[in-house]
């Protein structure tokens, strides 16, 4: 394997990085609306938000960026695989973060929004101001797990034909006939995106374990 | 755009799509064995005096929960020609995801046999049991109560990642589904009714494990 391949194992990695980026802050924004509908109190809400979650944790990934891949052309919106790719990643994230964040909202003290009640705060600055803050700490491992998760599961979009890394892994190992190290080094390039992560979460776990004792 | 969904070729190939079902409740349920077997063993060696075997484990652990299933699939199935052993893709994919799911289940049975405090043991043996009945009800069944929720849910995670294992084109639902896709090209239609049916088998798994739960792990005085 020369120099060129591994060049092209970095592109890859570029396109890695920027799905999982766009995938993340994207699916943080819908993540926070499906979490508040979730929690929001409102029945018809809860039901719609509920059935969501449980679709997208009931289905394999690979099956929803197909659907949302062919399902898009079909309403007659263009797309490159990168942009489809995107979308369904979101929308995966969306409900995955939405289920954590449902979880760490309703950890937080029902005292608290009793309180921000009493001092006659609005719903807005009632979970703005008091309940976000103190959930989002809660939630702080579980959704860096989830990135890690969100990190890997980028790899399926070489299935749809993205070339991220795992494509160029696909397109060298086809060209220079070594899948043992190839995929070995394709292997490391992810360990050392998600290695780090891993890491930190386990370290802030242990952190709020220990604040919380 | 006028598109017409046409369900024809999906209502077809119902049939080989309900035996690739099969095949992907077969992949599922030997991986989640052979997971098993990994994770069981694993935390044996997780606590051996020797320092190297250790380190194995938590490298191992490490390595393949920071890797993409795609990537390990992709691994094993180069490799394993390699070190002499030819197999068909079903058997590669029933390996892969046994490792895969076994690394997780480390982790996870060794928290559940961490939680069983050395006293409950001394408690047991102090109130006159047998040694087997000390293992069997004090230290087996509430470390097994404590890690069945969580072993569960990852072990639905791993039935939704044989759709993964059709990238080596092993019989199950996802790979089947593909054929069909490409026989028709009516994309959306056969990915939709698969999609549906991913759904029902996860639903479906999700049942099994709490009829077990009720039935074995429930305690006795509400």
């Amino acid at each position: 394997m020369g120099r060129d391949e591994f060049v092209f194992l970095l592109i890859g990695l570029k396109w890695t990085v920027a799905l999982s980026v766009v995938a993340f802050i994207c699916g943080c924004i819908a993540g926070l609306i499906v979490a508040l509908a979730r929690t929001s109190g409102i029945t018809l809400l809860e039901r719609i938000t509920a059935g969501y979650i449980a679709v997208f944790q009931g289905t394999p990934l690979l099956m929803q960026l197909f659907v949302v891949y062919y399902g898009l052309a079909l309403i007659g919106i263009r797309m490159d695989a990168w942009a489809a790719v995107s979308v369904g990643l979101t929308l995966h994230a969306s409900a995955y973060l939405g289920e954590i964040w449902r979880g760490s909202i309703e950890a937080v003290p029902k005292g608290q929004t009793e309180a921000a009640k009493a001092l006659a705060l609005r719903y807005f600055s009632r979970m703005k101001d008091v309940v976000l803050p103190q959930a989002i700490r809660i939630s702080l491992p579980a959704t860096i797990g989830f990135l890690v998760q969100l990190i890997k599961g980028t790899s399926l979009a070489s299935i749809v034909g993205f070339t991220e890394l795992t494509r160029a892994g696909n397109i060298i190992s086809n060209q220079i006939f070594q899948p043992i190290t190839v995929f070995g080094i394709v292997g490391i390039l992810y360990f050392l995106m998600c290695c780090p992560l891993t890491i930190y979460g386990a370290h802030l776990e242990r952190k709020f374990a220990a604040s919380t004792r | 755009m006028n598109y017409t969904l046409d369900f024809t070729p999906v209502i077809d190939g119902l049939p080989s799509l309900l035996s690739a079902c099969l095949g992907t409740f077969f992949l599922a349920i030997c991986g989640m064995l052979l997971a098993t077997v990994i994770g069981i063993g694993g935390v044996v060696l997780r606590q051996s005096p020797i320092k190297a075997l250790r380190w194995l484990v938590i490298g191992f652990v490490e390595i393949i929960r920071n890797t993409p299933f795609l990537v390990q699939i992709f691994f094993i199935y180069f490799a394993l020609p390699l070190a002499g052993i030819r197999l068909d893709p079903t058997p590669t994919a029933i390996i892969a995801l046994g490792i895969n799911g076994g690394a997780y289940a480390i982790e996870i049975i060794r928290g559940g046999v961490q939680s069983i405090s050395k006293g409950q043991m001394e408690a047991g043996l102090a109130l006159g049991l047998h040694k087997a009945q000390v293992f069997r009800l004090i230290i087996l069944k509430p470390a097994l109560r404590a890690i069945y929720p969580s072993l569960t849910s990852q072990f639905v995670l791993l039935t939704l990642s044989t759709s993964i294992a059709s990238a080596i084109s092993a019989y199950e639902l996802t790979s089947v589904s593909q054929r069909i896709e490409s026989d028709s090209f009516r994309s959306f239609e056969v990915y939709f009714t698969v999609t549906v049916f991913y759904l029902v088998i996860s639903w479906v798994m999700m049942r099994i494990f709490a009829f077990f739960s009720a039935r074995y792990f429930s305690y006795p005085v509400k």
